[in-house]
């Protein structure tokens, strides 16, 4: 445990200097302000262009659920592409820079190595999520009216499980492969499957996208539940980091 | 008990047998160098001994710990440079030994004594507090010695330590692995024959993934020495030169005379028949000699016979 904790030290340190904190909560923050600034506007933008006026009309007016709706939307397209950018190359850089020898000959375990690594990218993606969502619900309070605050909670809480399935999807194809390329192209490659599964009717019930479905719902006072689709997301994790650190132990570096 | 014990070793990647049978003893305390040609199985054999690659077939032992089941415990007790060692660019020296010395469990106490120390002894005091990014080839190896010294190893093993280093890089990382003698036993892969000659104690040359030879170098020079006499002579007698050396090879004392423009080698069967005649000869022949010498292989001669390597 102790050498987890210098190896977790030494990640989120290298999250700061790397500049990797700062990208998802600069990403994920100014994206939790717009989010309700723009379900507040979008009429005055449609106003703006050419007929738009017509447009305009038909809109129904902007309320706290376009708000909330617009961050979940953001939250997900923009946090998946950081959990792809941040992730792909943390274990497959540090074989190919031969940093990994450098450490890995020490006592510092390979397991220690990966959960490490998982560790400080939780904690980065905790970090933005929570300052996008405490940005959104902010401005949102003061476009609209405010969300379910318990629910808003709840809300995050699923969208950073979310975000933390796929950063330990792809861990797993930082491990297995040899360069950052492929790593990040096996990793977008399951989340669009996984993405496209979640689209179905039965299955998509069990798949971590329902995440996102439950968080809306509660912020916005409603009762879904999907917890088939947290467990399989946490088994998911759990799978990931399994098999990350299996296949590590078995890599010559 | 052997500091380091290799059996069997083999190890194929793909069509390429990197390591064939290699077997190797080292004793405790001594600097052994590892002396090879590129691509005859160092940088293999120290990665397996460090746990960082697994051998094909065969055992080895690190401190009396199998390198296969107790790796951990042989990380406690060694310290590696790899060949070219690259670091944390967004680390200072100090904050990667830090590092380095907590994951050894040293204590903060220890550290703060520690640091400073490596730091001197590398050279790098000035560069503490820089960014490693920014850091020459020869000072990360600088840096690379001293985060392999940071447990205060019973073993260290380096890979090349001072191929990539200027002269005077080489001369001072030498000289620190020279002040390992005693302290802990060294074992130092190298293709730089005059390194080995200068630190090492102990030599083994590995040639295809085979130990060919392991001694200390006076035992080498001993076992390899070939009975030889080398002469230069004086360019107005160059034309005798080729008289001379026909006659010799008559000899029934002499088994090869080589030539050059203006000297020659002579390898007999019967030295003190060689240092009672063979001046003789030249007399005899009117060649006047610049020198006349019994010839002392060196451990480039005994290298590059026992690997096969043509002579430069």
């Amino acid at each position: 445990m102790k050498i987890f904790l210098i190896a977790l030290r030494k990640e989120v340190l290298e999250q700061w200097r790397s500049y990797r904190l700062l990208v998802v909560v600069l990403v994920l923050g100014l994206f939790g302000l717009l989010s309700p600034l723009g379900a507040k506007l979008m009429p005055e933008i449609f106003r703006l262009m050419p007929g738009g006026d017509e447009i305009a009309k038909l809109l129904p007016e902007p309320t706290m659920i376009d708000a909330v709706d617009q961050f979940n939307k953001n939250h997900v397209q923009f946090g998946l592409i950081l959990a792809l950018l941040m992730t792909m190359g943390v274990v497959v850089q540090e074989k190919e820079r031969k940093t990994a020898a450098l450490v890995l000959t020490k006592p510092l375990s390979r397991r220690s190595f990966i959960l490490a690594k998982f560790a400080a990218l939780g904690l980065t993606f905790f970090i933005g999520t929570f300052i996008a969502g405490a940005a959104a619900y902010y401005y949102t309070l003061l476009l609209f009216e405010a969300p379910s605050a318990s629910g808003w909670l709840l809300l995050n809480v699923l969208l950073w499980v979310f975000l933390l399935v796929h950063v330990a999807i792809t861990l797993f194809f930082s491990t297995l492969s040899r360069s950052m390329v492929a790593a990040g192209g096996l990793a977008f490659a399951v989340l669009i499957v996984i993405s496209l599964l979640g689209t179905l009717p039965t299955v998509g019930e069990w798949l971590p996208s329902q995440l996102v479905s439950w968080g809306h719902q509660v912020a916005l006072g409603g009762s879904l539940t999907a917890w088939p689709a947290l467990f399989v997301s946490i088994g998911l994790i759990i799978f990931s980091l399994i098999a990350s650190w299996t296949v590590f132990e078995r890599q010559e570096i | 008990m052997e500091a380091i014990r290799i059996e069997g070793l083999y190890k194929v990647f793909g069509q390429v047998q990197a390591l064939d049978g290699l077997d190797l003893v080292i004793q405790p305390g001594s600097i052994f160098g590892f002396l090879g040609p590129n691509g005859a199985g160092k940088t293999t054999t120290i990665r397996i001994l460090t746990g960082l690659a697994r051998p094909t077939r065969g055992q080895a032992w690190v401190g009396g710990f199998d390198i296969l089941t107790q790796g951990n415990q042989i990380s406690r007790l060694t310290g590696y440079l790899p060949e070219e060692p690259l670091f944390y660019s967004w680390m200072t020296p100090r904050e990667f030994l830090e590092y380095s010395g907590k994951l050894f469990g040293l204590t903060p106490e220890t550290l703060d004594k520690r640091i400073p120390e490596l730091l001197d002894l590398a050279g790098l005091s000035a560069a503490a507090k820089r960014r490693i990014g920014g850091f020459s080839r020869g000072m990360r190896q600088r840096l690379g010695l001293a985060q392999a010294l940071i447990n205060q190893p019973k073993i260290l093993l380096l890979d090349e330590p001072a191929s990539a280093l200027d002269p005077a890089g080489r001369r001072e990382v030498l000289e620190l692995i020279k002040e390992m003698r005693g302290i802990c036993t060294v074992m130092m892969s190298t293709h730089i024959l005059a390194d080995v000659e200068r630190v090492c104690d102990r030599v083994g040359i590995i040639a295809n993934g085979r130990l060919v030879a392991e001694a200390s170098q006076e035992e080498l020079l001993e076992r390899y020495a070939v009975p030889a006499f080398e002469i230069e002579i004086d360019p107005v007698s160059q034309n005798e030169l080729p008289a001379w050396a026909e006659n010799l090879r008559s000899l029934p004392w002499i088994l090869d005379v080589t030539t050059d423009s203006l000297s020659a080698r002579v390898v007999v069967s019967d030295v003190d028949t060689a240092k009672r005649e063979l001046l003789a000869t030249t007399v005899q022949s009117r060649l006047i000699l610049s020198r006349y010498e019994v010839a002392r292989p060196s451990l480039e001669d005994i290298f590059l016979h026992l690997t096969g390597e043509p002579k430069p």
